[in-house]
């Protein structure tokens, strides 16, 4: 079953935001949201995530589904390590040595100890990525995923993500139309007059 | 160590050179009745410490007071996190609060002997003073709260004791150590002044009282530096302690 959305709107203080806009989103896949800055895809995301509600509009086939999320910004606990911000999340069979493992997977290194207000962008975003993978989850919801990371770097985090998603619901927001090829997803355009 | 060594040193150093200008100055007036010197009051509070009367008047006096304190601190808190979650409790609460804050003690202190004895004046007072210091720092602590980590607690379904130790807590603990820092100093300074208008039978209060009343300066002197000790000492000891045992339980993996 796919997750639709219907005649979706939002307004904030008068404005609107997302107007009408109605889009579906195939289960096990990977889609890609695109559209110029301003135009709402992180309002629709987050409405999707039930962190914001609709001013009208339905939503279908997200119910009772266990969601996960890489945020456009990190949102991590600013002196707790990386791996202490990863277990937070998981559930107990998610043991130190299989964070470590992904975390080496995705190429990190000189993390152990530090908070992560210590660790650069790059490095703090990579610990969001995998935060989001090792908690338990039918949908991932990732905003500008791969925001701030060299190109050599992406490649890894993008194949990181591929690999570790295999047959979930991945909604991806990006503005790069190249890391739509990577991740090999369907894509959808959302427009201001949608 | 070496550093707190250095502190501590220092700290010393300070204190001797206030208690030498004390001297001075009492050298000067060279009137005990006015000001008696620092050795004099020394002396007055061996005397008095030999007297059975003194130790219950601290104590007494003492568990009273953090009594009210404590009373303050936990209802100001339970408070704060109740007009955190309702905004209906908030605007209740918060023309309350800011009158026992603007309210004088001298005020609340005679308004409550004809409530209640002059025994829990003190109980009363400090709970009033303590109250509403607590209750503003710990709201404004929670409202500082970073609501997009919450929200991201949400999504993770993160449950409500990892959210705390997570979240809540390492931003509202500064909060709750500024609210115990300046609500000690305030319940030592209202329950004595509470005291001292009330007058309960062996209490720190009475005997400030009569050292006013029959002019004994140096008494006077001396059961005040055994206030200033008793509230600098249980701060020192509730600011080192309080907030380790909270880290300690909060950090306990549940």
């Amino acid at each position: 079953m796919s997750i639709k959305m219907k005649n979706i709107c939002k307004s904030f203080n008068g404005q609107q935001v997302l107007s009408d806009v109605s889009m579906s989103f195939s289960e096990g896949k990977i889609t890609c949201i695109m559209g110029a800055s301003g135009v709402g895809k992180t309002t629709l995301i987050n409405i999707l995530m039930g962190l914001w509600e609709a001013d009208s509009g339905e939503i279908t086939g997200i119910n009772n589904k266990k969601i996960s999320a890489v945020f456009q910004e990190d949102r991590l606990i600013e002196h707790w390590d990386a791996i202490k911000n990863i277990l937070l999340v998981c559930s107990g069979n998610v043991t130190d040595e299989i964070v470590k493992k992904h975390l080496e997977d995705i190429g990190l290194v000189d993390y152990e100890g530090k908070p992560v207000r210590a660790l650069s962008g790059g490095m703090r975003r990579r610990v969001a990525i995998v935060r989001a993978i090792l908690s338990e989850y039918d949908i991932l919801f990732m905003d500008e995923p791969f925001k701030g990371l060299d190109e050599k770097l992406k490649n890894q985090v993008v194949n990181y993500v591929r690999e570790n998603t295999k047959g979930k619901t991945l909604i991806v927001i990006t503005h790069d139309r190249d890391e739509v090829a990577m991740l090999g997803g369907e894509l959808v355009y959302l427009n201001s007059r949608q | 160590m070496e550093k707190w060594f250095k502190r501590a040193g220092l700290r010393l150093m300070v204190l001797c050179f206030w208690i030498i200008i004390w001297g001075v100055l009492s050298r000067i007036i060279n009137q005990e009745l006015f000001l008696p010197s620092p050795i004099s009051v020394l002396t007055t509070i061996f005397e008095i410490g030999k007297n059975t009367t003194f130790w219950i008047s601290i104590g007494n006096s003492f568990i009273r007071i953090i009594l009210g304190f404590f009373l303050g601190l936990i209802i100001g808190a339970v408070l704060a996190l109740i007009s955190y979650k309702s905004k209906v409790v908030y605007e209740l609460l918060s023309p309350l609060m800011k009158v026992i804050k603007a309210t004088p003690v001298a005020s609340f202190i005679i308004l409550a002997l004809v409530w209640i004895s002059a025994v829990n004046l003190s109980v009363l007072i400090a709970f009033l003073m303590v109250l509403p210091v607590s209750y503003s720092n710990i709201l404004q602590g929670l409202k500082s709260i970073d609501q997009k980590l919450l929200e991201m607690s949400r999504v993770f379904r993160i449950n409500r004791w990892k959210r705390i130790r997570a979240i809540y807590f390492p931003t509202v603990l500064p909060f709750i150590i500024s609210a115990i820092s300046i609500g000690l100093g305030f319940s030592f300074k209202s329950g004595i002044a509470a005291e001292v208008i009330g007058r309960p039978v062996n209490s720190i209060g009475i005997n400030l009282y009569e050292s006013k009343l029959y002019l004994m300066t140096k008494e006077l002197f001396a059961w005040t530096v055994v206030i200033i000790l008793l509230s600098v000492l249980f701060e020192f000891i509730v600011m080192k302690v309080l907030p380790l045992i909270m880290k300690r339980g909060i950090n306990h993996e549940h």
